[in-house]
């Protein structure tokens, strides 16, 4: 059989993956998630003088809690059900820090946690920071605020 | 109420996500690096803030967000600065997480081990 | 010369498995044919504070005790060929310290096993060596970092994906003794069919599998049904499916006395994916349930095939397709 053919028949024979099972359960990962979200915006709005600040201790509340998670080695667990909706969530995104950190830590705190730390979550910073630079200099030219 | 939107929104947010992933079989950081583009550029847009205000923590929380507060605070700096606020902007907001990050993750490597 | 047909060559000399011992993980330990194992790891870490570290311990251990259980020493052995899945074969070097051993480090990603055992037959059968120790080693989580993600990323597992075996195998082949002799080997030619899938490790190596295998039958006049069983190294239950596939369409017959290592070593309800890879899978698999089958008489002759995948994180990354391997020995009780 050529090279071609099998590649074919490869594709043909791959189970599929069951979609709606795994956005179902992206759904109500992602969901839960979110909605404990809201309960920490609730409690730090009430405490909290502007929404910035509220939000800003949202945030870092459930990053609290996503490095928690990893680090009592659940995070993974809820991802091989969850799939994108423990990844989406900036709980995921402190899981992926958290999990590099664990991971790199025996080739020393400085070249290994220090310098490994964000190799999964480089390129979301990266690329954030990238197309917000575009965004705001378009956004600012158009508006006429320099 | 509220809790129910961000319910339905967020998971809505992570389902499509999902379906994406499913379809498509990139890798995952594809699709965080296309969310956070995307929402840095529905900011731009002026979509994303009345979004968030609808859906609170719905909005707030997916990586969608990040991408927003990146954008947001690059204007709000170059409302304060002018051009230079395009650089001192980029975490202005977002800078809490990523500090938040560092720190709790340095923290709990200091203690755990990846178990399996 | 010592060859037939094309590709394979024979030893009359037929030298014997005189001993060996297999140490698996804990996951592993729960498999159905657990009980064919010598040593079943209590923890995953056996004490070490990195998992290279526990990788190493699994190989020194398992070679030490190859040479206790027959009451060998360094100076009978003439060679060690020893290879495992990390770079430069670091598990290898540093279980060999121990040992005044000629060192000859091998890597074949998954096939490494049959790779040693081959070559330590030609070595025997050229008069080079009277014994040979062998030797192989895998740990999931050095797997885990070195080919794919921290294990504590959310990641979600897909069907075709393999889990990395935990365990370690030793052996001593002699040109004499007792115990299961090896006929012949069939070394196989990398074989890339163009696949680039690095979660489907199990389809982009089921043709190499194939090529090797049909070289082998070609070369020996052998069928399929000569063999009691043979036994596929990791191709996992997708690869499986491949290899019969491709078997089906040139019309070969007695597909059911193929076993894979990757499918037997984990029971179905563990939820390991297609299955178990890495060095260690087919060398337990082939140390342990084979071996004890040899031994017990339920089966006369074997063909083990092991393939390798020969990818590298950054080859995956560089979008290159999967060179793979697959080395064919028999071995009659």
């Amino acid at each position: 059989m050529q090279a071609q053919q099998y590649r074919e028949l490869v594709k043909k024979k791959k189970p599929t993956r069951n979609s709606f099972k795994n956005m179902f359960w992206a759904f109500i990962i992602g969901g839960a998630i979110c909605a404990l979200g809201q309960v920490f915006l609730d409690i730090a709005t009430a405490l909290e003088q502007t929404k910035a600040e509220a939000s800003a201790v949202t945030l870092a509340a459930m990053i609290l809690l996503g490095t928690i998670l990893t680090g009592l080695g659940v995070y993974d667990e809820i991802a091989e059900l969850g799939g994108a909706g423990a990844a989406v969530p900036i709980t995921g995104f402190a899981n992926t820090v958290t999990s590099a950190a664990m991971e790199f830590k025996r080739e020393g705190a400085i070249l290994g946690m220090g310098s490994k730390m964000f190799i999964i979550a480089g390129p979301v910073i990266v690329y954030g920071i990238l197309s917000g630079f575009f965004v705001a200099l378009i956004k600012s030219i158009v508006l006429g605020l320099f | 109420m509220q809790y129910l939107i961000a319910f339905l929104i967020g998971g809505a947010i992570c389902a499509i996500s999902q379906l994406i992933l499913d379809y498509t079989e990139c890798p995952p950081a594809y699709i965080l690096v296309g969310l956070v583009s995307l929402g840095a550029i529905l900011n731009g847009l002026g979509i994303y803030e009345p979004f968030q205000e609808f859906a609170g923590a719905g909005a707030l929380v997916p990586v969608l967000g990040f991408g927003s507060s990146i954008t947001s605070g690059m204007i709000s700096e170059v409302k304060r600065l002018g051009w230079e606020g395009l650089f001192t902007g980029a975490f202005e907001i977002t800078g809490l997480g990523l500090a938040a990050s560092i720190v709790f993750s340095s923290i709990v490597a200091l203690f755990r081990k990846p178990y399996k | 010369m010592n060859r037939i047909g094309e590709k394979t060559v024979t030893f009359d000399k037929q030298p014997r498995i005189i001993t060996s011992y297999t140490i698996v993980g804990p996951l592993e330990g729960l498999g159905p044919h657990a009980l064919t194992f010598q040593e079943i790891m209590p923890d995953i870490s056996l004490g070490q504070d990195t998992p290279e570290k526990t990788e190493r311990l699994i190989l020194e251990m398992a070679i030490e005790k190859t040479l206790q259980s027959h009451n060998l020493k360094a100076e009978d052995i003439q060679f060690l060929i020893a290879g495992d899945l990390l770079n430069q074969i670091g598990t290898s070097a540093f279980s060999a310290r121990g040992y005044s051993i000629p060192f000859l480090g091998i890597y074949g990603a998954c096939s490494t096993f049959c790779q040693a055992l081959g070559l330590s037959c030609m070595l025997i059968q050229g008069e080079f060596a009277q014994k040979v120790l062998i030797g192989t080693a895998s740990h999931y989580q050095t797997a885990e970092r070195q080919f794919r993600y921290p294990i504590e990323l959310n990641i979600q597992h897909v069907a075709t994906n393999q889990h990395t075996v935990t365990g370690g195998a030793s052996a001593v082949i002699s040109v004499d003794g007792e115990g299961p002799r090896i006929i012949d080997a069939t070394f196989g030619s990398i074989t890339d069919y163009g696949l680039k899938d690095a979660n489907d490790l199990g389809s982009a190596m089921a043709p190499a599998a194939f090529s090797t295998l049909k070289q082998h039958l070609t070369d020996t006049g052998r069928g399929l049904d000569y063999y009691d069983v043979i036994l596929t190294g990791d191709l996992g239950i997708q690869g499986s499916k491949m290899l019969k596939l491709l078997l089906e369409q040139e019309n070969y017959s007695g597909l059911e006395r193929l076993e894979d290592a990757g499918v037997q070593i984990y029971g179905t309800n563990q939820q390991v994916g297609a299955g178990g890879s890495g060095s260690a899978c087919v060398a337990v698999m082939t140390l342990g349930y084979l071996l004890n089958k040899l031994n017990s008489g339920k089966v006369k002759k074997a063909l083990v095939i092991a393939t390798g995948a020969m990818l590298s994180s950054l080859s995956v990354l560089q979008g290159d397709s999967i060179p793979c391997v697959a080395h064919a020995i028999s071995i009659e009780g």
